[in-house]
């Protein structure tokens, strides 16, 4: 519910809304746990949680690279749910968890779904787990009351229908064929590939990969109702450390400030 | 449970939405061309002419009195063009490339056989061809890199994670969701999402068949045991699938144990593996209890690899197949047996079967016999045997 409320919230307003990705525990939880408030002061609704992989096939160098100083950190699943958990002292803004979809088979669906309501984790996002899969986890996640969230890209084509039917949450449509980081231009039709979106989904959708900075993403929330940034905040992160929750701020707001423009 | 491309609860299709459709578009054409005559026939042509099939069966004599048990056979898959099994896959996926109208080929290799076998295809069809490597993998294999450069192909020496095996395939997969639309992600092992653990077993099971057939004209009979290498599995799965249905024979698959299997530097996915979703596959995997892949060892780059494909997790759990593991000693023992034995110089993936073969054989009668699936020549593996004895060869 309350992924759709951020949602609902910002299209009263006549706004967009902004979705912010970090890599979990990289420079440690309290680092994170710094930044993710940054991000939510400086107006991001939906916080994406990522959880570090050893073999994150779907991320381009900069997220491969946090994932990998994470879990060099000694970053675990269990850490992050508990860093979670006491984030929602803090602040009610919705947080999805983007992982891999061994991390929740080996943890146990289960589990994971339990952990999940007990935390706070409103929606997952499986990077791994294509529409034909997703029975792996779909029936605990709705019993859980936990949006599977799905992801159409440029290459779905025909696929789009069907994925965009079933989608929960938002429909993370990812901007451009490749792997997540930042671009310096797009070659996607956007506005043939949301036509197709729109025509067959009622939930809100959301653009990401390769969302550099505040123009880019001005520029991108015409075609839909929210806007996704990854790779752009990491690579901030990876830079400044433990130093990064006043950068990170600097960063959200520019990109909120665009956005509202 | 999605049910494509499943062997039991193993296999699947775990793939990023991005590359769907091309592995939709795949399984499509190989479906439309597995049984398609003309297909076939320009395959059959390319194994004869080409990749010099059927590789011979081998009587091992010396190996056979040597070890006193059941009669050793020897499927010399190393006399292959290119030196191992991988080429019967590759002009497998690089026709069925053709006929999909694609040009741009990319591939991952451990040991560089696949990726020799590729960047050689590649060339004769006139095709660009991309090769990820560990950058591990290009240090301990310098002259397959070359070679493959030689062929003209681009070598990419991937420097991310363990730099071996697992990291060339993660690369290569990032490569084939960046340029999906062009290019042709030829697999080099049963692993994978579907169609590739199926289509490859398919183009490599000639392997068997022909075994199958020269075992019956020399010995008039089925052979009682077929022994393997396993890393991904593709030779294993070749030489295995065709006689999955005659029950009575004993399928072996040898696994990489590297420095010992209670150590941490092994790759004996089957020992010591569980169950998890990785690369495409639901399969068998070295992982720690939240799902990281582990860093694995072997000497071989071949067998360098933290999981298995499905069809030999599946062969596993329902026991039809069995699986030993291994070590690095018991390996370089085997390649300087055969080597001393019969005048074959097995690549260092192959004498982990050849090891195997050593423990089975001598417990077996004389009345058996054995096939051991000779999947590569051991020239790659000579300053690295030497390596492992101290002895120091000038490798420039």
């Amino acid at each position: 519910m309350r992924i759709k409320e951020a949602f609902e919230k910002r299209k009263t307003n006549g706004q967009k809304a902004l979705i912010t990705y970090i890599v979990s525990g990289d420079f440690g939880y309290e680092t994170t746990k710094k930044n993710i408030m940054s991000m939510v002061n400086a107006g991001a609704d939906i916080i994406e949680i990522g959880i570090p992989f050893s073999d994150p096939i779907a991320e381009g160098i900069v997220i491969q690279e946090a994932s990998q100083h994470s879990l060099e950190g000694g970053t675990t699943l269990a850490g992050i749910f508990k860093m979670v958990k006491e984030l929602r002292n803090e602040t009610d803004t919705p947080f999805v968890m983007m992982m891999y979809l061994n991390t929740i088979y080996r943890f146990g669906t289960e589990r994971f779904f339990d952990l999940c309501n007990e935390c706070g984790i409103d929606g997952v996002i499986v990077p791994d787990m294509p529409f034909e899969e997703k029975d792996e986890i779909q029936e605990t996640a709705t019993a859980h009351g936990v949006d599977n969230i799905s992801l159409v890209t440029p290459a779905s084509h025909d696929r789009i229908e069907s994925i965009a039917k079933d989608a929960e949450g938002f429909l993370y449509c990812v901007s451009s064929i490749g792997v997540t980081g930042t671009r310096n231009e797009f070659t996607t039709d956007f506005d043939a590939f949301f036509d197709v979106i729109k025509k067959n989904t009622e939930i809100p959708c959301a653009v990401g990969f390769g969302i550099s900075g505040p123009q880019q993403a001005k520029k991108m929330s015409r075609y839909c109702d929210g806007v996704i940034v990854g790779s752009a905040i990491v690579k901030i992160i990876s830079e400044y450390g433990e130093d990064s929750p006043k950068k990170v701020y600097e960063f959200t707001k520019g990109l909120r400030d665009a956005l509202d423009e | 449970m999605n049910k494509i491309g499943r062997f039991g609860d193993f296999g699947g299709q775990y793939v990023p939405e991005i590359v769907m459709n091309a592995v939709n578009e795949l399984n499509e054409a190989y479906e439309k061309y597995k049984n398609d005559p003309d297909f076939l026939e320009e395959l059959h042509e390319y194994y004869k002419n080409y990749a010099n099939r059927p590789s011979m069966l081998y009587e091992a004599k010396r190996m056979t009195r040597d070890l006193g048990g059941a009669k050793v056979f020897l499927k010399r898959e190393d006399l292959n063009h290119t030196g191992a099994h991988k080429i019967n896959n590759v002009l497998g996926q690089i026709l069925l490339a053709k006929r999909m109208g694609k040009k741009r080929i990319i591939a991952e290799t451990g040991a560089g056989q696949h990726g020799v076998a590729t960047a050689t295809v590649a060339a004769l069809f006139d095709m660009e061809c991309v090769v990820y490597m560990g950058a591990e993998d290009v240090e301990r294999q310098s002259l397959n890199a070359y070679r493959m450069e030689l062929l003209g192909a681009k070598v990419v020496a991937v420097q991310s994670g363990t730099r071996t095996l697992k990291d060339a395939i993660n690369e290569a997969m990032r490569d084939w969701a960046t340029n999906i639309e062009t290019t042709f992600y030829c697999i080099g092992s049963v692993m994978g999402p579907h169609p590739y653990p199926t289509m490859v077993r398919d183009f490599q099971k000639i392997i068997g068949e022909e075994t199958k057939r020269q075992i019956q004209e020399k010995e008039g009979k089925l052979p009682d045991c077929v022994i393997a290498c396993v890393g991904g599995g593709s030779n294993a799965m070749g030489a295995f699938y065709d006689f999955v249905k005659d029950k009575k024979v004993r399928l072996v698959g040898a696994e990489a144990a590297g420095r010992g299997v209670h150590t941490i530097q092994h790759a004996a996915t089957i020992a010591r593996g569980s169950k998890g979703i990785f690369h495409g596959m639901k399969s068998l995997f070295l992982q720690n209890e939240e799902g990281q892949i582990d860093e694995v060892y072997s000497i071989s780059a071949g067998l360098d690899y933290p999981g298995i494909g499905p069809e030999h997790a599946h062969l596993h759990d329902i026991g039809r197949a069995e699986y030993l593991s291994i070590t690095d000693e018991q390996a370089v023992c085997a390649f300087e047996y055969l080597t001393r034995m019969e005048g074959i110089i097995p690549a260092i993936e192959s004498a982990h079967a050849v090891a195997a073969a050593m423990e089975i054989v001598p417990n077996m009668k004389k009345d058996e016999s054995v096939v051991i699936c000779l999947s590569g020549r051991g020239d790659k593996d000579v300053f690295q045997a030497a390596r492992y004895r101290g002895v120091k060869l000038d490798e420039n």
